[in-house]
Parts: structure tokens; C-alpha cells; sequence
């Protein structure tokens, strides 16, 4: 992994999202030259994958915080409100 | 001895009796005859102990009565006693002997009227207000999609269920309940708690939801509560409120980054519909392979209607190429031409080849052979004719002499002799040479 595409691994997924967006209207506006474009689609493609591994990883985990005598919280235990 | 022991203490017949059994028919007569009250009146010095029991005095502008409203009840209180607040109080009076005094003990408390009420809680917005924990500039944006969410509720219940099933609908994630209840004097406490707790967290959340469900107005409270709204306001974390119903409004609203109406419309506010995002994100992957493929294709046409004029790198060169051969060929031509003028010099300053003496000698020999026939011609032609007429003469000379004796020469009309009979024939006509000359004959006959 190069450089760049590390810092991308750390980035929220907002400020991914909002890169590649940038990234997209740049290149269609076609003002950037040709040299930079294509870092900047090889970076928008990163952007992309970072931001569709994010997506796909999606699933719902629910937790309830266990609280000690004195309000104090005392890890945690899985919950489902439906049982 | 001391005078007073002397005075005579049983000048009346009214018995004697100890402050114990007094102050004890005091507390009989008190507690029986106030056993259950309601009293109206204004906090005053209001102290809550570390054993949990609460200190109060009840006041109006003519007098004061101490109140105590035991821990147990504390925590069922529904409202949060504070300095200066309109209540009234229901419960029974008691009496402290130890202290000679007597005092209320709180079994509830309400406000006094919802007048008084809506007036404080103005009074204590305009406070927290004043101290800009309500500021706009204070406001943290939403996170766009968080990975952990936490929620300040009660762990049972429509509202817990309801806002995790929205969060698993639109986009499931990491969710942490801190349990907290959301009625009673004990609420406000709780949640405070709960949203500095979510805060501790070694890994916090990215936004936290406080959720209570529809309720009356009191029952609502304790999300007007000071020490609710201040750990809102304190929060690190992006906050949305979600207490009661739409219409409803109380004062962490104020606090809170944002306010939902329903606590599914903070589900809603908290993750975005997952489907959506994604359908976005392969939206822009689209739109960045098509605009470079674009791109792409026209820089190749323009680099191709660019080219055009330069053609290929072998054309290129014909100029110079074609060039450098004329030059080349000028230089040969120049260099030959000088070894030419050269050569010629030197032929001119060099020794004459033994092929060019020969030939000169030859053509000399060939002048001097013709100059030596001309001389030959010249020398021999009168000699020969001088001796070819001498010849003659002495040819005649020597056949005459025959002739003298008269011997006859026959010729024929050429000339020549006809020395036999065959050379002759009829009618031809002779010439017949005696001695002293010609004479002409026929043949009569051969």
C-alpha cells in the first residue's frame, strides 16, 4: 500500500466520500492537466474502494452498557430489546 | 448554700415533668394533629446530604418551616427541589425533641401551578442562555455516517426498539445502550450520567442519541433539568435530543446539537440510508472511469491531429538527410576537383611516363618516315625514269641492230609484239617496226 492510500485508510468515511466527490467535478470540469489527473483518478479510485469496503461492512451490533452499584459502567453485554 | 435551693419549688400543684416527657406530648399532639398536610410555599436552603436525605425549609413572607424529605422519597420526588421554587408539599409534621424543633417531612412535592413552572423554566433557560451553553456557534455537526452511536434511554421500552430498528433499516452499525430512567427524581441524574459516561468511553461514540418517549409535563422534566442540560451543552460528542413528541420542548433541546422530533427521527438523523450512499459512491466510480476515458480520448485526438504536420520520425529527418548528402556530394565534388588540379600540377612538374616518350619518339619517326619516302620519291623518280628512257633507248638500240640486218618486229594495235603465228588473226591490223621505221600491215590471212 502506498502512502497515500494508508492516509486514506484512516480518513472518516465523510471526508472520503467528500474527496472523491471533489475529485469527480475536477475531472469532469477538466481543468486540471493530464499529469494530475491521473493521480487523481488513481486516487479517486482508492477513495472509492475505501469508501465501499466501509458500506459493505455495515451490520448491526448492539451493546448495553453494564452499570456498577455506584452508576460507574462495568463493561458491556449484548442486547436485543425484542427479547 | 446556693439561695434557689431554698426558694420553694411546689408553690403550685401543677406536676413536674421532664423535658423528655414534654417534648414527647409536644411530638404526640404535633404528629397526631398534623398527620397529613399540604403546604404551600417558596424552597429555602435547600441541602441535599451525602446520606441522601434532603434539608429544606418551606417559607412564605411571614414565616418558615423546616422540611426533610428522606432519601428514599427523594429519589420519587418527580421534580428536583431548587432554591426559590413555588412547590407544594404534601406530608406530615414531626418533631426533633433533641432540637426542640419541628419540622416537615416531604412524602411529595409538586410546583404550584404550571405558571410557575413555565416561569421558572424561562428563568432557568435565560440563565444557562446567559452562559452560552445554548450558542449556536457551540452547535457540532452530525458525523455523516458514525461508526459507534450511542443511546441515553431507558433499556426497555417502544423507544429503544424503535430507534434501533430504524439505525438496522437505514444503515446497521455499532450501537451502545446506556441504560438510564427517564422518569422521576432520579432521571435527570441518570442521564447526565449517561452522556458523560458515553463521552468516557475509551472509544467514545460519534454521536449520541438521549431518547425518552411522549409523556405528560411532568413527566418530561427531568429533561429540564440544569444538571441534563450542562452535560448536553458539555458533550464532545454530537447530541440529539429526542424527548416526547414533536410539540414537546424542554430544555436539553436547547443544549443539543440538534433536536429530532421522534426518537426514529434521530435514528434517521444519526446514519444515513445505506443503500443510498452506496448507490452514490458507485455513481462517482462511474463518472470518474467516463470523464477519464473522455479525457483520454480526446488528448489522443488532439495528439493525433497534432502529429499530423510532423508525420513520422523517418520523414522527419528527410530534410536534413537529403542535406547532408548534397553537402556530402559537394565535398567529394570539391575534393575531386582539387586532386584534379592536383594531379594535373603534378603531372605537369612530374617526370613524362615512358608510354608518352614512346609516343612522342613514335610520332617523331613517323614524321621523319614520312619525310623519308617524300625524299625517297623525290630522289628516285628522275633517276628512275632516266634510267627507264636510258633502257628504252638501249632496248631499241640493241633490237635495231637486228633490224639492221633485216630482222622486222611485229606489234599489234596495242602494242604488244606478236611473237607467234597464234596471236594473229584475219584483218587485224599490225604494225610493222624495220629498221628505219614503222609501217602499217593487215593480216590477210591467219
Amino acid at each position: 500500500m502506498t502512502k497515500a492510500a494508508e492516509n486514506i485508510g484512516k480518513m472518516t468515511f465523510e471526508a472520503a466520500l467528500s474527496e472523491l466527490e471533489g475529485i469527480v467535478r475536477a475531472l469532469e470540469a477538466g481543468q486540471t492537466p493530464l499529469e494530475d489527473s491521473i493521480a487523481a483518478y488513481e486516487r479517486g479510485m482508492v477513495l472509492k474502494q475505501h469508501c465501499e469496503a466501509r458500506l459493505k461492512d455495515a451490520r448491526l451490533r448492539v451493546e448495553k452498557i453494564n452499570l456498577s452499584a455506584d452508576g460507574t459502567p462495568a463493561g458491556t453485554t449484548p442486547f436485543n430489546p425484542d427479547q | 448554700m446556693p439561695e434557689p435551693f431554698n426558694h420553694p419549688s411546689s408553690l403550685t400543684n401543677t406536676p413536674e415533668i421532664s423535658v423528655g416527657d414534654l417534648s414527647l406530648a409536644i411530638k404526640k399532639t404535633i404528629e397526631g394533629a398534623f398527620g397529613f398536610v399540604r403546604v404551600r410555599g417558596e424552597l429555602s436552603k435547600v441541602t441535599l446530604a451525602k446520606s441522601g436525605h434532603l434539608y429544606t425549609a418551606l417559607k412564605d413572607d411571614v414565616a418558615v418551616l423546616d422540611a426533610v424529605c428522606w432519601k428514599g422519597t427523594v429519589l420519587r420526588l418527580g421534580i428536583k427541589p431548587e432554591e426559590g421554587m413555588e412547590v407544594v408539599c404534601t406530608g406530615r409534621l414531626t418533631t426533633y425533641p433533641g432540637r426542640s424543633n419541628y419540622q416537615l417531612v416531604i412524602e411529595s412535592m409538586e410546583l404550584a401551578g404550571v405558571g410557575a413552572i413555565l416561569k421558572m423554566l424561562e428563568e432557568r433557560k435565560k440563565k444557562l442562555a446567559a452562559e452560552g451553553l445554548f450558542d449556536a456557534a457551540r452547535k457540532k455537526p452530525l458525523p455523516f455516517l458514525p461508526r459507534i452511536i450511542g443511546v441515553v434511554t431507558s433499556p426497555t421500552g417502544a423507544v429503544i426498539r424503535d430507534i434501533l430498528h430504524r439505525i438496522a433499516d437505514r444503515f446497521p452499525c455499532h450501537v451502545i445502550v446506556w441504560p438510564a430512567v427517564v422518569q422521576g427524581a432520579s432521571a435527570a441524574a441518570e442521564v447526565a450520567r449517561g452522556i458523560a459516561g458515553l463521552n468516557a468511553l475509551p472509544n467514545p461514540p460519534d454521536v449520541i442519541i438521549v431518547a425518552r418517549g411522549g409523556g405528560s409535563f411532568e413527566d418530561l422534566m427531568p429533561f429540564n433539568e440544569e444538571v441534563v442540560v450542562r452535560a448536553a451543552a458539555a458533550s464532545k460528542v454530537p447530541l440529539i435530543s429526542a424527548v416526547g413528541h414533536e410539540t414537546d420542548v424542554t430544555l436539553i433541546d436547547f443544549a443539543a446539537d440538534i433536536r429530532a422530533p421522534t426518537p426514529t427521527g434521530a435514528a434517521e438523523m444519526a446514519v444515513p440510508v445505506r443503500d443510498n450512499v452506496l448507490a452514490q459512491v458507485l455513481d462517482d466510480e462511474q463518472r470518474l472511469l467516463q470523464t477519464m476515458s473522455q479525457r483520454l480520448e480526446t488528448l489522443r485526438d488532439r495528439l493525433k491531429t497534432a502529429a499530423r504536420p510532423l508525420a513520422s520520425p523517418a520523414r522527419l529527418l528527410e530534410a536534413p538527410t537529403q542535406r547532408l548528402d548534397r553537402a556530402a556530394m559537394q565535398t567529394e565534388h570539391a575534393f575531386e576537383k582539387n586532386l584534379t588540379r592536383s594531379e594535373s600540377k603534378l603531372v605537369r612538374l612530374a617526370l613524362r611516363t615512358p608510354a608518352d616518350v614512346v609516343n612522342a619518339a613514335s610520332l617523331k619517326l613517323k614524321n621523319a618516315n614520312e619525310r623519308l619516302a617524300t625524299a625517297q620519291t623525290k630522289m628516285l623518280d628522275k633517276p628512275v625514269r632516266d634510267v627507264d628512257g636510258l633502257a628504252r633507248i638501249l632496248e631499241s638500240l640493241s633490237f635495231k641492230k637486228v633490224l639492221e640486218r633485216g630482222y622486222a618486229v611485229l606489234r599489234n594495235d596495242q602494242g604488244q609484239l606478236v611473237g607467234r603465228k597464234n596471236n594473229l588473226t584475219e584483218n587485224q591490223q599490225v604494225t610493222i617496226t624495220l629498221y628505219d621505221g614503222d609501217a602499217k600491215a593487215s593480216i590477210t590471212k591467219a
